[in-house]
């Protein structure tokens, strides 16, 4: 790939919103590559052309991580390729993460100008073209660390919130080692979001660019058991500690027949197939069922994730059983229309009662209910209701439960002093990650229950920022 | 990565390893477990930490060759090294002077059960052990549990050693005798777990069981090891691995351990038959 000179402008609201190449359902749906191919130079530059560069940018404001939007794309339209890379990185260290997996259309995207009349800027398209630019041509700047403080701080979790105060820390000249408890850093990234929409090389990149800025990266350390925090602040010498463990305890619906064999957690499906490459067994040691009816219980982005990976595993028939209908799904709206493109068996407003299996414990059916939407309830959207005698039973022989995660206990449940809610998510403030133990901050889906990747890189930008103030200043 | 400083067979099939892991040696409590993963392509194995040494950053596992996965790390000599050691994870046992402790190990159950039976001892209890095994080409650390038992009972299934019999006989003749008996610790094969809590049940002796359910990775996250004790879901890795043996649901642990025996069997021809060569395995 090679930066281009353009040429020249076209009118503003002449071009439409350039469509994202992708590999067609009926290929990808047998095969665990990357699902869309990213922009050309071409078609970014012309897509980059459509910004109108208001003055003042309201895409910048909807942004968690305030990316300089305009000004990168500028650079785009310019046909400056690596130099919009290093302005994106101005304050986002995982473009090519953030390019793939934010959902735009309801953060930067939403209130982009263009879109009151047309369609918005593609901003995350964009912004991954840029990140894959640069790795692809091998020219990726290291900034420079900041002059030493010799201030030292731990990070708690290999994840997104992690990687993004590492990256601000190191900047600021402090000494940071990130701990990780599974065998790779990347967290969700690696475990949860499957190759086919974010592939793990990428992922290991931008780990790598962080290790490269300067930060130490400790894989199989589980904080809380293999050490606790008090011991990183007290024997280990650490000044501050930053806790970004995420979401980790998968929920069950408590219904009868869940521990059936073939009921899985969405984590636990992912986990094996992402992080430990199922799909490539007997090559990789860990298995997975290759079944051919398959049912995913939920309706977020996991679920998708679960639902169109199961289909690549083989599965004829996928069916995604969700308890409202497809307006109230909290799936981003592309992730749907792949799953959809993909063959999955949408089972709207339906619920499941109960696992039924065989004697040898392997599930074989799931009893599903139908139901309708009645008043709203606390979450805002339409309440489901039971429809009376509409029971019916699905063959199945996998069954994906993707209700959600609730908060991993180790590090609260080791950390005397560290306070958390009812539902076990670490109490911190929302500004600057503080909790109620000094020197402590925590921040990401730990603190706000499972959320996205940008929110929880958001939520590492302020703390890093109050990190570096407690430091340099002392004060809690 | 984690070198291996000591690699040998104990008993047909069954290996002691020694690993270079020094933050795992530092914490370990008895009853703990570690997660290894030999490579690149490797799964990631739970296994129990059977002992540790923090002066020199060891920890020791003995395991059986079971699978592909295990049959490939006994081939792993001293000097060459894990890809990773993850540890030490789990509750540790839970040990106080509870009075006269039965120690009841099946087969392999010995090696996890060594470290609890000493923590046991040394608080002070009366400590009785019964170690038992389908034959005498499978008792382990036979030595180790005599020197720290008040009482050594030694059985196995088909008489070729010891006693004839299974564990349970010689519990139930210890309760038959009217030994006063505090507390049952009992580690093995499932179904030995099972049977060890049927014999106390009736007698109301408490009943600790160690489980080892499939596990992916063992830090709560991923709900492979879900067990229902009482009528609750549990995760062992995190609520355990020990529980009370009379609330839990074996029949469901036992299926659960069965969900990849198809695949299993597909690893190891494989790994067999490497190259068109045999590689291990049975012969």
């Amino acid at each position: 790939m090679a930066e281009i000179t353009p040429k020249p402008r076209p009118k503003p609201f002449s071009i439409p919103r350039q469509p994202m190449p992708e590999q067609p359902a009926s290929v990808r749906v047998k095969n665990f590559n990357e699902v869309p191919y990213g922009f050309t130079a071409d078609l970014a530059v012309l897509e980059a052309q459509r910004c109108i560069q208001c003055k003042n940018p309201a895409c910048v404001k909807g942004c968690p991580v305030s990316v300089k939007i305009p000004e990168f794309i500028d650079l785009v339209a310019k046909g400056k390729f690596a130099e919009a890379a290093r302005k994106i990185k101005e304050t986002n260290a995982l473009p090519a993460v953030c390019g793939r997996v934010c959902p735009q259309e309801e953060q930067c995207e939403a209130p982009c100008v263009l879109g009151k009349k047309g369609d918005p800027v593609a901003i995350g398209r964009l912004e991954r073209f840029v990140a894959d630019f640069e790795r692809v041509t091998g020219n990726v700047e290291i900034p420079k660390p900041g002059a030493s403080t010799g201030k030292k701080v731990a990070i708690v979790g290999g994840g997104p919130a992690g990687l993004t105060v590492a990256g601000d820390l190191v900047a600021f000249g402090h000494d940071v080692t990130i701990f990780e408890a599974l065998h790779k850093a990347g967290g969700v990234l690696m475990y949860g979001i499957p190759e086919f929409r974010l592939p793990k090389d990428i992922v290991q990149a931008e780990v790598e660019y962080i290790q490269k800025c300067g930060a130490k990266l400790e894989c199989d350390v589980v904080i809380g058991k293999t050490i606790t925090i008090d011991e990183l602040l007290e024997e280990e010498g650490f000044d501050a500690v930053f806790v970004g463990t995420g979401a980790g305890l998968p929920y069950f619906m408590n219904i009868p027949g869940e521990n059936l064999i073939g009921v899985y957690s969405a984590n636990e499906y992912l986990t094996r197939a992402n992080l430990m490459k199922a799909y490539d067994f007997p090559t990789s040691d860990t298995p997975l069922s290759k079944v051919k009816n398959v049912a995913v219980v939920g309706g977020g982005n996991v679920a998708m994730d679960s639902a169109r990976t199961a289909k690549r595993m083989g599965a004829e028939n996928v069916y995604l059983i969700y308890r409202r209908s497809k307006k109230e799904m909290p799936a981003r709206i592309e992730e749907i229309h792949h799953a959809e493109e993909e063959g999955i068996d949408f089972r709207l407003l339906n619920n499941p009662l109960q696992f039924i299996g065989n004697e040898d414990g392997w599930v074989t059916e799931v009893e599903c209910q139908v139901m309708e939407l009645g008043e709203p309830d606390a979450s805002g959207r339409r309440r489901p209701v039971p429809v009376k005698d509409s029971e019916y039973k699905l063959p199945v022989d996998v069954v994906i439960m993707s209700i959600g995660n609730g908060a991993n206990p180790l590090v609260p449940a080791t950390t005397p002093g560290l306070d958390t809610n009812k539902w076990g998510n670490i109490l911190a403030d929302q500004e600057t990650g503080k909790t109620s133990k000094k020197g402590v901050f925590a921040g990401g889906d730990i603190v706000i229950g499972a959320a996205t990747v940008i929110l929880a890189m958001g939520a590492g930008r302020k703390a890093a920022a109050a990190i570096h103030d407690y430091l340099m200043t002392g004060n809690w | 990565m984690f070198p291996i400083v000591e690699s040998r067979e104990i008993a047909k099939n069954v290996f002691f390893q020694k690993i270079q892991a020094p933050r795992v040696a530092k914490k370990r409590k008895a009853g703990q477990f570690l997660v290894l993963r030999k490579g690149e392509q490797g799964e990631r194995i739970p296994l129990t930490i059977v002992n540790s040494d923090p002066v020199e950053g060891t920890v020791t596992i003995i395991f059986q060759v079971v699978g592909k996965s295990t049959a490939e790390l006994s081939q792993m000599k001293a000097g060459e090294a894990l890809q990773d050691v993850v540890g030490p994870l789990g509750l540790a046992t839970h040990v106080e002077n509870f009075g006269t402790v039965v120690c009841v190990c099946g087969g392999i159950g010995t090696a996890p059960l060594l470290p609890i039976a000493t923590s046991i001892k040394n608080a002070g209890n009366k400590l009785v052990s019964i170690v038992g095994a389908r034959n005498k080409d499978l008792i382990i650390l036979e030595d180790e549990m005599k020197a720290i038992s008040d009482e050594l009972i030694v059985t196995t299934d088909d008489g070729s050693y010891a006693k004839k019999g299974f564990v349970t006989t010689a519990l139930q003749e210890m309760i038959d005798a009217k030994t006063k008996i505090d507390l049952v610790i009992a580690i093995g094969p499932v179904p030995m777990m099972r049977a060890v809590s049927e014999v106390t049940r009736p007698h109301n002796i408490k009943t600790m069981v160690s489980l080892n359910p499939i596990m992916v990775d063992a830090t709560g996250m991923c709900g492979a090891c879900r067990v229902t004790v009482g009528g609750e879901t549990k995760f062992v890795c995190v609520d355990g691995p020990e529980f009370d043996g009379h609330l839990v649901d074996f029949k469901e642990l036992t299926m659960r351990n069965r969900a990849y025996l198809r695949e299993e069997k597909v690893a190891m021809e494989k790994f067999e038959h490497k190259d068109g060569k045999c590689m291990g395995g049975s012969n």
